[in-house]
């Protein structure tokens, strides 16, 4: 057990627009941060793990974070696998400091695309369709996850009221938060009136779009005598993958989230029943009803009924992104699967405050990226 | 970007991998390939079979009928270039032949699609391009 990896320091940056922020300074705060938090210096970071970031598209972006910040590594990589990339980092993190050939692995994540790209965020998100197969047709990131959506509404049941519960929820939690992007009090109502982007998914179904950086440090297990807070335990990791584009996958209900979820859980040896607290991708509010129902938290058909009757809030019989997530926190690229990771770190430390889920000892953290087409689900435990 | 290419719509560019699919739609023929070890259909055509990764592969036409597997009806399009277009329909369609491609269903009401519906497959003529793009109408 205490050759497990852990994680030893956190940070998120301010969220939101954040107009005198830089990629690089978004970075730099996120990442000196976290050392800061785990009481390390700079040169302790042996590993750097870094994304990839739409305002600044290098090639080689842990090379230029860490001629920026001054640092050295002796190990230094960049993953871009979109919205998954943050729990990519971490697990490959753990791969290395269980290996023995980096002691303290920073992960790093960050973009100020709200400031830094204003209108053309959304065209840059289409991107990503297939330049033959997709692209042509007008294919939105909104309207590739509602063809998901859509066939769970048809063959499950999920209704507009499920997805609009999961934004309020998330936007009650969001309140409770410091930092969060968007903290206004919205209703069911609300949700229900706000613009139609792709059907079946309204303006408020939609993940933010924020200037925000976040990083984790993952360290040796024997490091955690060490810490000035309490360490977090990484007990599983597991990854997914089924498909690019989304007219590809095998499955419109299933995904690779069932495979990475399954992988996470048994590594740790724990069940979905152990889990105290939940951080899971919710870049629209049906996926995350469907990530839910597909890795096996609940029954089909029976997320949305459950974000109804209140079992996602902070006090409720599943406390689910309780910072408020991509949702009302914050999204920033690949960091938006990052806050996902910070705050369950949080929660497991007692750190929340009016957010503190009572006695949470296991959390899980789970990045998507893609049309759901990678996953990777990460099983932490309070030591 | 000038302000008549923002207004042009993504045109695919054929490439080995493509290039009968996309002649195939000039001439008004869906193209798919056809595994000849496994037997499988695959969309979108490539050097190898996404099934048992066979090499040897036959193209044949379509019949152009399918269904709608799923849809959703778009309000904000991601470029300008299909802002005049909303509401359209992106959906995905599951053809008679055992393979999956999006595509638009177009010349019908966009709040009358539903899951299930049959359609066909006709062949879109853009402005300012000789590529013809395959798209459906409800049957």
């Amino acid at each position: 057990m205490s050759s497990k990896a852990i994680i030893s320091g956190v940070h998120d940056t301010k969220v939101g627009a954040l107009p005198q922020s830089t990629c690089m300074s978004l970075h730099a705060e996120a990442g000196l941060g976290a050392i800061e938090d785990a009481g390390l210096k700079a040169s302790d970071i042996d590993g750097l793990l870094t994304a990839y970031a739409f305002t600044s598209p290098q090639l080689m972006l842990g090379s230029v974070f860490a001629e920026y910040v001054g640092m050295k590594p002796r190990v230094s990589a960049s993953i871009s696998m979109g919205g998954v990339t943050a729990g990519l980092l971490v697990a490959q993190a753990v791969a290395l400091v269980e290996s023995g050939r980096c002691r303290h692995v920073l992960c790093l994540t960050g973009d100020n695309r709200l400031t830094g790209m204003g209108e053309k965020v959304q065209a840059a998100l289409a991107d990503v369709g297939h330049p033959q197969y997709e692209q042509p047709y007008g294919m939105s990131v909104p309207a590739a996850f509602a063809q998901a959506a859509q066939a769970y509404m048809h063959e499950f049941g999920m209704t507009h009221e499920h997805m609009a519960a999961v934004a309020v929820n998330q936007r009650a939690n969001a309140a409770k938060h410091p930092n969060a992007h968007m903290k206004k009090p919205i209703t069911m109502e609300d949700v229900g009136n706000s613009k139609m982007i792709a059907s079946p998914l309204r303006m408020l179904d939609c993940c933010l779009v924020s200037d925000g950086g976040a990083a984790v440090i993952v360290s040796a297990g024997d490091a955690a005598r060490d810490l000035p807070k309490t360490a977090v335990r990484i007990l599983g990791v597991g990854e997914g993958y089924t498909h690019e584009h989304i007219f590809m996958s095998p499955s419109l209900v299933d995904f690779g989230c069932k495979d990475s979820a399954a992988t996470a859980l048994g590594e740790a040896g724990l069940k979905h029943a152990d889990v105290d607290c939940a951080h899971v991708y919710d870049c629209f509010s049906s996926t995350l009803l469907i990530c839910l129902e597909s890795m096996g938290f609940y029954q089909r058909g029976e997320a949305g009924g459950a974000a109804l009757s209140g079992e996602f809030a902070i006090d409720g019989r599943f406390p689910l992104n309780t910072n408020g997530g991509l949702l009302s926190y914050g999204s920033s690229g690949a960091a938006g699967g990052m806050f996902h990771v910070v705050e369950a770190v949080r929660q497991l430390r007692r750190e929340c405050g009016e957010r503190q889920v009572k006695d949470a000892e296991v959390a899980f953290a789970h990045t998507l990226g893609g049309i759901f087409s990678g996953h990777c689900s990460i099983v932490l435990g309070r030591i | 970007m000038s302000d008549s290419d923002a207004l042009k719509k993504p045109i695919p560019l054929p490439d080995a991998d493509s290039r009968v699919y996309w002649e195939g739609a000039n001439q008004g023929k869906f193209m798919f390939q056809r595994c000849n070890s496994c037997g499988k259909a695959q969309f979108y055509s490539r050097s190898l079979c996404s099934h048992c990764q066979g090499k040897e592969l036959q193209w044949l036409a379509a019949r152009g009928r399918g269904k709608v597997a799923s849809f959703s009806v778009v309000h904000r399009a991601p470029i300008r270039a299909f802002a005049a277009d909303v509401p359209y329909v992106v959906a995905l369609i599951d053809m008679d032949e055992g393979f999956r491609f999006m595509c638009n269903v177009i010349h019908c009401d966009a709040q009358a699609v539903r899951i299930g519906m049959p359609v066909k497959v006709v062949f879109e003529e853009r402005p300012g391009s000789s590529q013809k793009i395959p798209q459906v109408e409800l049957m």
